[in-house]
C-alpha cells in the first residue's frame, strides 16, 4: 500500500486505522489494548459532553469517549453500529467510540509530518501530524491529548 | 530489602506501640510491676535485636531507655520527666526505623542529647538513692540481693560474670544488680517458666544470637527470659495465638479481595442468566457455587478485618501529650476496642479520629480551673466507643467539657458569609452545630499547636464522606459533645437500593435510605408543590423532595405523575430529604468500583458497578444530593424545621406562615404549625347534606368551612383545603389557592372586628389577614369545644396569660379559651404582677418566657414570693425549648415548659394541671 515499509524498518510505526466522519486517523498500535463493538453502554448524567457513556468489558468498566464530539462533529447519520477502540490511561480503561476500524498501517516515522498551519483547531488539538497516503491524508491521534478532556473544557 | 530486616522492622514497629501504649499505663499506675516487666522486655528485645543486626544508634538508644526503666524497677519514682524522656526516646527511635526502611540502613548521626539526658537521671538516682514513692522498701533492696544471689539455681548463670567490673557499662552490658534482681524475681514461680518458653524463643533467639561470643550472653539471655516470666500466663497465650497465625502481605488480601469481587460479579451474572431458563440443569450447581461464592466472600472480608483498637492504639499516648501541653487532667476511656471493621476504612478513618480526640482534649474541654469553677470533676472525660450496627460500625467521640458555644459558631458563620444573619438566626441549634463542618471553620480564637489551624472538621468531614459515612454533632452546653461517625463495615461491597430514573438504573446506598414512600394522588402521601417546591409531607414534617430526573438531567423512560412516584426518604447528617424516583427494585449487594478520573467530579455520584445482568450503574453520592437539596431547597428546609415548630433558637418569633386566597383578593395567613395537611380535593366529591359542604376524607366525613360568605366552594376542578385536626376530628377550609409558605415575623399591626380574622400584618411587604382558627373549629363542629369543656366539668377555671406579642395574645386567647378557661391576658410580666399583687387570683399561669424588662423566668420567681403564689401552677411558654432552659424553668418553678407552636401540647398541659389541681382538692 505504501513503500514506507520497504526503506527502513527501525522507525515504522504500526498504525490501527480509524474512520471518523470520512476521515482517516491513526492510533499507534502500541497503546491499542483493544477493538470492540461498544454494546449496553450506561449513559453518565452530569458528565462531560464527550462521555458517550459507561460499559462493562469483560468485567472492567470502560469510560467511553464520543469521538464525533471530541473532535465537535456532528452525529453520524447512518445507522451503522459504531465501533470502539479500547485504551489504557493511567491505570483506567477508554473506549474511543468512531465511526469504523480500518486495516493496520504500517508508516515510516520520517514521512509523519507536522500539523498543517491550516488544521481545523479541534482536529490540531489532539492530532501528533500526518501522513500523506495515497489521495488521502491520515491524522494521527495523540491518545494522550483524546483523553485530556479537563484543559479541554476550559479552553472551549 | 533483606527479609530479616522487613521482619525486624514489622516487628519493632508493633512492639513500640504497645510500649507506647503501655507507659501511659504505667505513668498513672506506677505501682504496676506487670506492665514495667513487659515495657522492659519489650525495649529489651529490641535492644537485642538491634545489636544482631548490627545497628549500634538504635541499640545504644535503647540501652539507655532499658537502663532508666531499670531503675524504676528498683523503686525510683515514675516522674512525667521520666516517662516523657522514654517516650521521646521511642519516638527517635520509630524515625531512625523510618529512615532505616527507607534507606535500607540505619542513618548516620548521634543521639547524645537523649542518651545523655537518660543517664543523667539515671545517675540522678544513683547520687540520691530512690527517694519516693516508697522510700522504705528502696534500702531494703540491697540486702536483699545477697541470699537470693546465693540461691543455688542462678550459681551456673551467674559465673561467668565477674563481680564489679570497675568501668561502666556499654550498651548491651547487664548491671549485676539488674541481673540478680531477674533472678530474685522470678524464683518464686518457676513452673510456668518450661511451658511458655518455647511460645516465646522466636523474640528471645535474636537476642542470644546477638551476643553470641560476648561474656555476658548467657546470663543475659536469662535475664531476657525470665524477664518475661511474671505477666507468664497472658504472654504465653498471646504469643500461642500467635503461632497459629502468619503475615500476609496487604497487597495479596488485595488482590485476593477483587477477585472475589470479580467472582461475586460473575455469579450475579449467571444467576440472571438461570432466572431467565425456568427449568435448566445449572440450577443446582449454580445454587452450589453461590453459596460458595458467599462463603469465601465472607472468608476474604474477615482476613481484611482489623480491631478498631488497632486505630486507637496511638491515643493515649497522643492524649497524655496533649493533657502535658494544655495543662489539663485528661481521662481516656475506650470501649469495644475489639470491634472489627476493613482495614481500608480503618486506614481512612484513623488520622479523623486522631484529630477529633486532639480536638476534644483542645477544644472541648476545659481547663482544671474553669472545670472546679463549673463545679465538675477535675479530671475531664474523653470517651471512644465503637459498636457495630447493622452493616455499619458506628464510632463515638464523647468529652464532658463545655459543649459547642453556639453564639460563637453563629457569629463565626455570619463572619465568614457562610450563611445571613437572618437565616442562622432561623436556624436550630443542631443546624448551627452542623457549620462546624463547614470548610475553613474553626472557632478557636486562639490558633494552638494541638488543633486550630482552620482545617479541622472540615477534613475529617470530608474523609468520612469519601469512606460513605455520615458525622453528626450533638451537644449540651456545659455538659460537653459528642461526635457520632456512622460508617460501613468495607467499602468495596455494599448494599444498595436499585431505582429507576428517566429509564436508567441507579444504586442509591442503603446506608442512608430511612424508608421507602409510595406516593400517590388520593393517597395519604401525596407529592404537594408548594411554590413549584415538591414536598412530602411525612408525619408532620414537611419533607422537601428532590427528583433524581431533574438533579441529574436526564430524560427518558416512564416519567410518573407529578403526584406520584416512589420516594426514598434519604438521610445525611441532620438533613432529611426525599429523592423522587420513578421505580424501585430491589436490594443488592453491589461491588463499588470507583467512577472513572473522567467522571470523578460529579459530585452526585460515589462510584459504579456491574450489576447481575452485566450493565453498569451509578451509585448515588447521598452526600451530593443532600448538598444540591441543600442549596436548591433551603426555604423549603425552613418550613420543614417551622412545621415541626421545635425552633429551640431564639428567633424573634418568626413563624412559617401558609399564605392563600380565600373569598377575597387580599391574601391571608395561618401559622402553618396549626396546619395539619395540604389537601386537593374534586370537587365533585364535595357533597351538600343539611345545608353543609362536607367531604370524604380518610374512611370520614370531613366538614368543609367557608372564610366568610363572600368564598364559595369551586364547583369543579380540585378544590385546594386547610386541613385542620384535633383529637381524631377534622376540618377543612375552603380556600381559592395556596399561594406561599412564607417565614416572618407577624406583629398585628390593625387588630380585625371580623369574625374568625385576628387582624392584619404585613408579611412579606403586603397586607394580610391573620386567620382566627379558634374561630372556625366551633363552626365545623357545634361541639368541637363543648365536648371538652363538658368533660372538664362546669366550673370555667381562671388563667393569666403572659405575652409581649400581641399576635401570640391574640392567636392563643381563643385557644385557652376554648379549651375552657376564663382568660385574662396581659402584656407584660409586671401587668401579670400588678394584678396579683392587687389580689386577683387565677387557677394557673401561663408565660411566655422572652419579654422586655422582665422575662418569664423572673415573673415566675416574683410569683412565687407571692403569698398565693406559692403554689399556682405556671407553665412556661416559649419558643426556647433547650434542655438548659427547661432545667432552668424547672428551678424557677414552672410546672411545665411547652414549645411555643405546640398547641395541643399546651392543651395536654393545661388538662394535666387541671387534674393535679382536681385531686389536690
Amino acid at each position: 500500500m505504501n513503500n514506507a515499509n520497504d526503506n527502513a524498518n527501525l522507525d515504522v510505526t504500526e498504525y490501527v486505522t480509524v474512520m471518523i466522519n470520512e476521515q482517516l486517523f491513526g492510533l499507534p498500535i502500541a497503546r491499542v489494548e483493544d477493538v470492540f463493538m461498544p454494546v449496553r453502554m450506561t449513559r453518565v448524567p452530569l458528565s462531560a459532553a464527550e462521555i458517550a457513556g459507561v460499559l462493562n468489558l469483560r468485567g472492567r468498566i470502560v469510560t467511553a469517549i464520543d469521538m464525533r464530539r471530541r473532535l465537535g462533529l456532528d452525529k453520524r447519520e447512518d445507522s451503522r453500529p459504531p465501533m470502539a477502540i479500547g485504551i489504557e490511561f493511567k491505570g483506567e480503561s477508554y473506549g474511543l467510540v468512531i465511526d469504523s476500524v480500518g486495516e493496520v498501517l504500517k508508516l515510516s516515522e520520517s514521512a509523519r509530518e507536522v500539523n498543517p498551519v491550516n488544521l481545523d483547531a479541534r482536529l490540531a488539538r489532539v492530532s501528533a501530524g500526518i501522513f500523506r497516503l495515497d489521495g488521502k491524508l491520515l491524522v494521527v491521534l495523540d491518545v494522550d491529548r483524546v483523553l485530556d478532556l479537563g484543559s479541554e473544557t476550559l479552553a472551549a | 530489602m533483606d527479609d530479616l530486616l522487613r521482619e525486624f522492622l514489622t516487628e519493632t514497629n508493633e512492639s513500640l506501640d504497645v510500649v507506647d501504649v503501655e507507659l501511659v499505663r504505667f505513668e498513672q499506675e506506677p505501682n504496676n510491676a506487670k506492665i514495667l516487666d513487659n515495657i522492659f522486655r519489650l525495649v529489651h528485645t529490641i535492644k537485642g535485636t538491634c545489636g544482631f543486626l548490627g545497628l549500634p544508634r538504635l541499640e545504644a538508644l535503647a540501652h539507655a531507655a532499658e537502663t532508666l526503666m531499670g531503675k524504676f524497677r528498683d523503686g525510683m519514682a515514675v516522674t512525667g520527666e521520666a516517662v516523657t524522656l522514654i517516650l521521646s526516646t521511642i519516638d527517635r527511635i520509630k524515625t531512625l526505623l523510618d529512615e532505616l526502611e527507607r534507606l535500607q540502613a540505619e542513618p548516620e548521626g548521634e543521639d547524645r542529647d537523649l542518651i545523655d539526658e537518660l543517664e543523667r537521671l539515671v545517675m540522678a538516682v544513683a547520687a540520691a538513692p530512690a527517694p519516693a514513692p516508697m522510700p522504705e522498701s528502696a534500702p531494703a533492696i540491697v540486702p536483699a540481693v545477697e541470699p537470693v544471689a546465693a540461691a543455688p539455681a542462678d550459681k551456673p548463670l551467674g559465673e561467668p560474670l565477674g563481680q564489679g567490673i570497675g568501668r561502666a557499662l556499654r550498651p548491651g552490658e547487664v548491671s549485676l544488680d539488674e541481673l540478680e534482681r531477674a533472678f530474685r524475681e522470678t524464683a518464686p514461680e518457676p513452673a510456668p517458666v518450661k511451658e511458655t518458653a518455647p511460645a516465646k524463643s522466636p523474640a528471645s533467639e535474636p537476642v542470644a544470637r546477638a551476643k553470641g561470643g560476648m561474656a555476658q550472653t548467657k546470663a543475659e539471655k536469662a535475664a531476657a527470659d525470665r524477664n518475661a516470666v511474671p505477666d507468664a500466663d497472658e504472654q504465653g497465650h498471646e504469643a500461642k495465638v500467635a503461632n497459629q497465625s502468619i503475615r500476609v502481605n496487604v497487597e495479596t488480601l488485595e488482590h485476593l479481595m477483587t477477585m472475589v469481587s470479580e467472582l461475586v460479579l460473575t455469579r450475579n451474572q449467571l444467576l440472571e442468566i438461570v432466572r431467565r431458563h425456568e427449568d435448566s440443569e445449572f440450577k443446582v450447581p449454580l445454587q452450589r457455587l453461590s453459596n460458595v461464592t458467599a462463603e469465601l466472600q465472607e472468608g476474604v472480608m474477615k482476613t481484611r478485618m482489623q480491631p478498631i483498637g488497632n486505630a486507637w492504639q496511638k491515643l493515649p499516648r497522643v492524649v497524655r501529650d496533649l493533657a502535658n501541653e494544655l495543662n489539663k487532667q485528661i481521662e481516656l476511656e475506650m470501649h469495644g476496642a475489639e470491634t472489627e471493621l476493613d482495614r481500608q476504612v480503618l486506614d481512612l478513618i484513623k488520622d479523623p479520629l486522631t484529630h477529633m480526640v486532639r480536638n476534644s482534649a483542645d477544644h472541648g474541654l476545659e481547663s482544671t480551673a474553669e472545670r472546679r469553677a463549673a463545679d465538675k470533676p477535675e479530671k475531664g472525660t474523653i470517651r471512644l466507643s465503637a459498636f457495630h450496627e447493622g452493616g455499619h460500625i458506628i464510632i463515638e467521640i464523647a468529652d464532658d467539657g463545655r459543649g459547642l458555644n453556639t453564639d460563637k459558631i453563629k457569629a463565626k458563620v455570619v463572619a465568614n458569609g457562610l450563611a445571613s444573619e437572618a437565616e442562622v438566626e432561623k436556624m436550630t441549634e443542631a443546624q448551627i452545630h452542623k457549620y462546624i463542618f463547614a470548610p475553613g471553620f474553626s472557632t478557636a480564637a486562639k490558633v494552638t499547636s494541638v488543633s486550630g489551624r482552620g482545617v479541622g472538621m472540615d477534613v475529617v468531614r470530608t474523609n468520612i464522606d469519601q469512606i460513605g459515612g455520615t458525622i453528626d454533632v450533638k451537644s449540651v452546653i456545659g455538659e460537653g459533645s459528642s461526635f457520632t461517625i456512622k460508617i460501613p463495615l468495607t467499602l468495596a461491597i455494599v448494599s444498595a437500593l436499585i431505582v429507576e430514573a428517566a429509564g436508567d438504573r441507579f444504586a442509591i446506598p442503603q446506608l442512608s435510605v430511612i424508608e421507602l414512600v409510595r406516593a400517590q394522588t388520593n393517597s395519604e402521601h401525596r407529592i404537594e408543590r408548594i411554590k413549584d417546591a415538591p414536598v412530602l409531607r411525612l408525619r408532620n414534617t414537611l419533607l422537601p423532595l428532590i427528583h433524581l430526573r431533574t438533579l441529574l438531567k436526564i430524560e427518558g423512560g416512564v416519567q410518573s405523575e407529578p403526584e406520584n412516584g416512589f420516594i426514598v426518604v434519604t438521610q445525611v447528617g441532620n438533613q432529611t430529604f426525599g429523592i423522587v424516583v420513578d421505580g424501585v427494585f430491589h436490594t443488592e449487594e453491589i461491588v463499588v468500583k470507583p467512577m472513572s478520573s473522567k467522571l470523578r467530579h460529579i459530585a452526585m455520584f460515589s462510584g459504579n458497578t456491574i450489576l447481575g445482568d452485566g450493565s453498569v450503574i451509578m451509585i448515588i453520592d447521598p452526600n451530593g444530593i443532600a448538598r444540591a437539596v441543600g442549596s436548591a431547597a433551603t426555604v423549603r428546609d425552613e418550613i420543614g424545621e417551622g412545621a415541626e415548630g421545635q425552633r429551640t433558637t431564639v428567633d424573634q418569633q418568626t413563624i412559617s406562615l401558609l399564605v392563600f386566597r380565600a373569598g377575597s383578593p387580599e391574601p391571608k395567613a395561618v401559622p402553618l404549625s396549626l396546619v395539619t395537611r395540604l389537601e386537593e380535593v374534586d370537587s365533585k366529591k364535595i357533597e351538600l347534606s343539611n345545608g353543609r359542604h362536607l367531604v370524604q376524607y380518610r374512611g370520614h366525613l370531613m366538614p368543609l368551612v367557608l372564610v366568610n360568605h363572600s368564598a364559595s366552594v369551586k364547583s369543579e376542578g380540585s378544590q385546594p383545603l386547610l386541613v385542620f385536626s384535633d383529637v381524631g376530628r377534622s376540618m377543612g377550609l375552603v380556600v381559592d389557592e395556596i399561594v406561599d409558605i412564607v417565614e416572618d415575623r407577624i406583629e398585628i399591626e390593625v387588630a380585625s372586628d371580623t369574625p374568625g380574622i385576628l387582624g392584619s400584618a404585613v408579611i412579606k411587604g403586603q397586607a394580610t389577614e391573620i386567620l382566627d382558627v379558634g374561630h372556625f373549629l366551633p363552626l365545623a363542629f357545634e361541639d368541637w369545644f363543648v365536648r371538652k369543656e363538658s368533660k372538664r366539668g362546669v366550673q370555667p377555671r381562671t388563667l393569666l396569660f403572659v405575652d409581649d406579642s400581641a399576635f401570640f395574645r391574640n392567636m392563643l386567647t381563643p385557644v385557652l379559651k376554648a379549651a375552657g378557661y376564663q382568660v385574662t391576658a396581659v402584656s407584660s410580666a409586671l401587668d401579670a404582677l400588678e394584678l396579683l399583687k392587687a389580689g386577683q387570683t387565677f387557677d394557673m399561669v401561663v408565660t411566655d418566657i422572652e419579654m422586655p424588662e422582665m422575662n418569664g423566668f423572673e415573673l415566675a420567681q416574683a410569683v412565687r414570693s407571692e403569698p398565693h403564689g406559692t403554689q399556682m401552677p405556671i407553665i412556661a411558654l416559649s419558643s426556647l425549648t433547650t434542655p438548659e432552659a427547661i432545667e432552668r424553668g424547672r428551678e424557677v418553678g414552672f410546672h411545665d415548659y411547652i414549645a411555643k407552636f405546640d398547641r395541643p401540647g399546651l392543651i395536654a398541659a393545661l388538662k394535666q394541671q387541671a387534674a393535679d389541681m382536681d385531686q389536690a382538692a
